[in-house]
C-alpha cells in the first residue's frame, strides 16, 4: 500500500508537468485547429532559459533563496519563451491561416527540428547537469514525500486556477472561447481574432516555461533534445483528455503520470512509454474522442 | 509629371521609414530571442561544474544580420513581389504550347537518372564516383522511394501518418534479422520484407480505422514510437540499441556478389579491378528500379477502382460510404500499400549500410518524408521527387562544404548546422509555397474534359 501510495505521488508529479505543457497543446488546437509541434521544444527552451538564469543567479550573487531563484528563473523563462512562441506563430503558422490543415502541421514540425538544432548548436549538445536545488525529503507515514514534489504540485495547482479564473471569468477568456467556437463569426462581433491567438500561443508558452523550470528543478538536467519525448507524451495527453479540452489535458496528463510510474514500478521500466502509446491507442480506440473531448459532429 | 515624380519619391521615403522601423523592431525582437541562449553558453570546467561563457559578438553580429534582412525584405524584396503581382495580375492568360522539353520531361528525367553514374564516373573516375553515387544519388533515392510510398496513404487516400518510418523499420529489420540469421538472399527477402512491412500495416490500420484526422495522426505516432522502443528493448532478438552489424550484401542473383574474398566476386568473374564503387554503383541501380516501380505501381493503382477508391475517400468520406465502397477494405489497402513500399526500402537500407540501429528509425524520419510528401504537392510523383532533391540533396551539399571553414574559422562544422537548416528550410518553403513544389496535377478521373486541377482543391481529408 505505501509503495503504491509512494507511486502515485511520483505520477501526480509527473503528470503536473505533462499537465502544464498539454495545456498549450489543447488550446492552440481547440482555437486554430493545429497540432503545434514546436511545443515540446518551446518546453525546452524553458527549461534551457531556467537554467541559464539559474547560472547567472549564481555567477552574480553568492547565495539566493531557493524560492526567489525558481521565481526569477520562471519568470524569466516565462517571458522568452512567450516571445518565442508569438515570435513563431507570426513567422511560421500565421501565414499559413487558411491554407490546408497539413501546411501548419509541416511549419511546426520544421520549427521543432530548428528550436532544438538551434539549442544544440549555441548551447552544445551534451547534458547540462546543475546541483540540487532542493533537496529536502519528508517522510510521512513510511512514504517519502520530497519538497520538489510539493514545489511541483503548488505551482501547478496555482497556476491552472489562475489560468481558470483567465479563461473563464475574463473579457479575455471569453474571446478565446469565442473564437474557439467560432472565428468567422467572432471577428464579426469585433473580437480582434489575430490578438487573441498571439495571447493564446504566449499563455501556452509560459505555461510551458513553467513546466520546463519544474522539470529542471526535478530532474537537476536539461539536454537539447529533451522537447520531444515531454512533447510527444504532452500531446498524447492532450489527446487522451479530449484534445480541445483544457480540463481534459489535465487529466490526460495526469493519467500519463499515472500510468508512466505504475508501469515503470510494477512491470518493467523500459516499456513504459510503450505501456503510455498503447493506452492511448487503446482509450481512442473505444472513445475516439478523447475522455473530456465533444464528439465530433459529421455533417454532409 | 513633376507632382507624379514628389509623389513616387514620397511613397519611397515613407518605405525607407517603415523598413527602418520594421528592422528596428525585429532587432529588439531576436535581441529578446537570442540575448540568453546566444549571448550566453553554458559549458562545463574542469570540475564539471556549468558556467557561463559570454558571447556577446555573435549577438550583436545576429541581431544586425536579423534587422539587415528585415530591412532589405520591407524596403526591396516585398514592393518588387507586390509589383510582380500585380503585374501578373494585369497580364492576360496566354495559353502556352509546353515544349518538347516539358513534354516529355519525365523520360528525361528518368534517361538522366539512368545515365547518372555513367557521367559521374567519366567525370571523376571510378574511386572518386563513390561519395556522389551513395550520397546523393542511393541517399536521395531512399527518401524520393519513401516518400512515393507514403504518398499513397496521405497523398492518395488522405490518411495522417506521422509513423511511416515503423514500417521502414519492420523492412529493414526483417531483412538484418533473417540475413544474418539463416543467411536467405536478399531477393528472396525483399518480397518478404515487404509483405512483413505491409502485414503490420494492417494490424495498425485495423484499430484506427475510426479515428479521423489528427487523432490518426497522433495514434500512427503512437505505433512509429512502439516499435523503436520495442526494437531497443527487445535485446534477446534485435540486440537493442547496439544494433546489428555485418548484414549481407546483396548480390547479383547469384550469379556474382560484392565480396571481395568471395570466389564470385564480380572482379573476377568479369576479369576487372577490384574496387569499391561496383557495389555502390549495382546499389543505385537497385535503389532506382525499385523506386520506378513505387512509381509505377502507384500510376497503374490510381487508374484501378481501388486507386479511384483511395481518392474518393481523401475527397469525402461520407459521399464514399454512401456510393457503397467499403471505406474499410479501402483504407486498410492504402496502410498495406504503402507499408509494402516502406518495407522495401527499408530492406534495401539495411543491405546497403550492413548496419541496422534503432537510431535509425527516429519520429525525425517519419517527419522529413512526410515533410517531402507536403512540399512536393501531395499527390504529384514529379514534385514529391523534386522536394527529395532539395531537401535531402541540400542537406548532404552542406557537408561538402568545407571552404565555410575558411570564412569562419577551422573551428566551423557545417554539418552541425544541417538540421537547423533543414528545419528553417522546412518552414521557409512551406510558407513560400504552402501548395508545394508542383500545385497541380492531372485529375485521374473527369467528365467531358480533362482539366488539371488546382492543388488548391485538393482536399487533404480527414481520415
Amino acid at each position: 500500500m505505501q509503495y503504491f501510495v509512494q507511486q502515485l505521488i511520483n505520477g501526480l508529479t509527473l503528470g503536473s508537468i505533462y499537465g502544464l505543457i498539454a495545456i498549450g497543446y489543447t488550446m492552440v488546437y481547440g482555437i486554430i485547429g493545429m497540432i503545434n509541434f514546436a511545443h515540446g521544444d518551446i518546453f525546452m527552451i524553458g527549461a534551457f532559459t531556467a537554467l541559464i538564469v539559474f547560472l547567472i543567479l549564481g555567477a552574480v550573487f553568492y547565495s539566493v533563496p531557493v524560492v526567489i531563484a525558481l521565481l526569477v528563473m520562471m519568470i524569466v523563462a516565462m517571458l522568452l519563451t512567450s516571445l518565442y512562441n508569438w515570435t513563431i506563430e507570426k513567422v511560421a503558422y500565421r501565414p499559413l491561416r487558411g491554407s490546408f490543415r497539413l501546411a501548419p502541421l509541416i511549419t511546426a514540425i520544421g520549427m521543432s527540428i530548428a528550436l532544438s538544432n538551434f539549442v544544440q548548436v549555441t548551447q552544445g549538445p551534451r547534458n547540462k547537469p546543475i546541483p540540487p536545488m532542493v533537496s529536502q525529503v519528508y517522510n510521512i507515514g513510511g512514504i517519502s514525500v520530497s519538497l520538489k514534489q510539493i514545489i511541483i504540485v503548488i505551482v501547478t495547482v496555482s497556476l491552472l486556477a489562475i489560468f481558470w479564473y483567465v479563461v473563464n471569468r475574463t473579457s479575455l477568456g471569453r474571446a478565446q472561447r469565442a473564437c474557439e467556437q467560432d472565428r468567422k463569426m467572432a471577428a464579426l462581433l469585433g473580437i480582434d481574432v489575430d490578438r487573441t491567438i498571439s495571447i493564446t500561443f504566449i499563455m501556452g508558452a509560459a505555461l510551458a516555461a513553467v513546466a520546463g523550470t519544474l522539470f529542471l528543478m526535478y530532474y537537476g538536467v536539461v539536454v537539447f533534445s529533451d522537447g520531444f519525448v515531454p512533447g510527444v507524451k504532452a500531446f498524447t495527453a492532450a489527446v487522451l483528455g479530449g484534445i480541445g479540452s483544457i480540463p481534459g489535458a489535465v487529466v490526460g496528463g495526469l493519467m500519463i503520470g499515472f500510468i508512466e510510474s505504475m508501469w515503470s514500478a510494477y512491470f518493467s521500466i523500459d516499456y513504459k512509454d510503450v505501456a503510455a502509446f498503447s493506452i492511448l491507442a487503446i482509450v481512442l480506440i473505444f472513445l475516439p474522442s478523447g475522455i473530456l473531448g465533444r464528439p465530433e459532429v459529421e455533417k454532409v | 509629371m513633376a507632382e507624379a515624380v514628389s509623389t513616387e519619391r514620397v511613397a519611397a521615403n515613407t518605405n525607407y521609414a517603415t523598413a527602418i522601423r520594421e528592422a528596428l523592431f525585429a532587432g529588439a525582437i531576436s535581441f529578446g530571442l537570442f540575448v540568453l541562449l546566444v549571448g550566453l553558453k553554458t559549458d562545463q570546467n574542469i570540475r564539471n561544474e556549468l558556467i557561463l561563457v559570454q558571447r556577446w559578438g555573435v549577438l550583436a553580429i545576429l541581431v544586425l544580420l536579423t534587422m539587415a534582412g528585415r530591412f532589405a525584405y520591407v524596403a526591396y524584396l516585398q514592393p518588387t513581389l507586390a509589383a510582380r503581382a500585380a503585374a501578373r495580375a494585369k497580364a492576360p492568360a496566354v495559353a502556352v504550347e509546353p515544349s518538347a522539353l516539358r513534354k516529355n520531361w519525365t523520360k528525361l528525367a528518368v534517361l538522366g537518372l539512368f545515365l547518372y553514374p555513367v557521367v559521374i564516373v567519366a567525370l571523376v573516375g571510378l574511386q572518386g564516383s563513390l561519395k556522389w553515387v551513395d550520397n546523393f544519388g542511393i541517399q536521395i533515392l531512399i527518401y524520393v522511394m519513401l516518400a512515393w510510398g507514403l504518398n499513397i496513404v496521405v497523398g492518395l487516400a488522405g490518411l495522417l501518418d506521422l509513423g511511416y518510418v515503423a514500417f521502414y523499420a519492420v523492412g529493414a529489420y526483417s531483412y538484418a534479422l533473417l540475413a544474418s540469421e539463416f543467411g536467405w538472399s536478399f531477393w528472396i527477402l525483399l518480397p518478404a520484407a515487404g509483405m512483413m512491412a505491409a502485414f503490420w500495416g494492417v494490424i495498425l490500420g485495423f484499430p484506427v480505422l475510426r479515428l479521423r484526422g489528427d487523432y490518426l495522426a497522433i495514434v500512427t505516432l503512437a505505433f512509429g514510437e512502439i516499435i523503436r522502443l520495442v526494437i531497443i528493448n527487445w535485446r534477446e532478438v534485435t540486440n537493442g540499441s547496439a544494433g546489428i552489424s555485418g548484414i549481407p550484401k546483396v548480390t547479383f542473383f547469384g550469379i556474382f556478389n560484392f565480396d571481395v574474398s568471395s570466389p564470385h566476386y564480380i572482379g573476377k568473374v568479369l576479369g576487372i579491378a577490384t574496387s569499391g564503387a561496383y557495389y555502390k554503383i549495382f546499389l543505385y541501380y537497385l535503389i532506382l528500379l525499385l523506386a520506378m516501380l513505387t512509381a509505377f505501381v502507384t500510376i497503374r493503382l490510381r487508374r484501378m477502382p481501388v486507386g479511384r477508391a483511395w481518392e474518393a475517400l481523401r475527397e469525402d468520406e461520407i459521399a464514399c460510404r454512401s456510393l457503397g465502397i467499403n471505406t474499410t477494405t479501402t483504407k486498410l489497402t492504402a496502410f498495406a500499400t504503402g507499408a509494402m513500399f516502406g518495407g522495401f526500402a527499408g530492406s534495401f537500407f539495411a543491405a546497403r549500410q550492413g548496419f541496422v540501429s534503432p537510431e535509425s528509425f527516429v519520429f525525425l524520419e517519419s517527419a522529413i518524408i512526410l515533410a517531402i510528401v507536403v512540399l512536393g504537392g501531395m499527390g504529384s510523383l514529379a514534385g514529391i521527387a523534386v522536394a527529395a532533391v532539395v531537401m535531402i540533396g541540400g542537406t548532404e551539399i552542406l557537408r561538402e562544404m568545407q571552404f565555410l571553414k575558411a570564412v569562419f574559422g577551422d573551428g566551423f562544422t557545417p554539418e552541425l548546422y544541417r538540421m537547423l537548416l533543414f528545419g528553417l528550410a522546412m518552414v521557409i518553403v512551406m510558407v513560400w509555397k504552402p501548395r508545394g513544389f508542383v500545385g497541380s496535377r492531372e485529375p485521374t478521373a473527369f467528365l467531358h474534359e480533362r482539366k488539371a486541377v488546382s492543388a488548391s482543391f485538393t482536399k487533404e481529408g480527414h481520415g
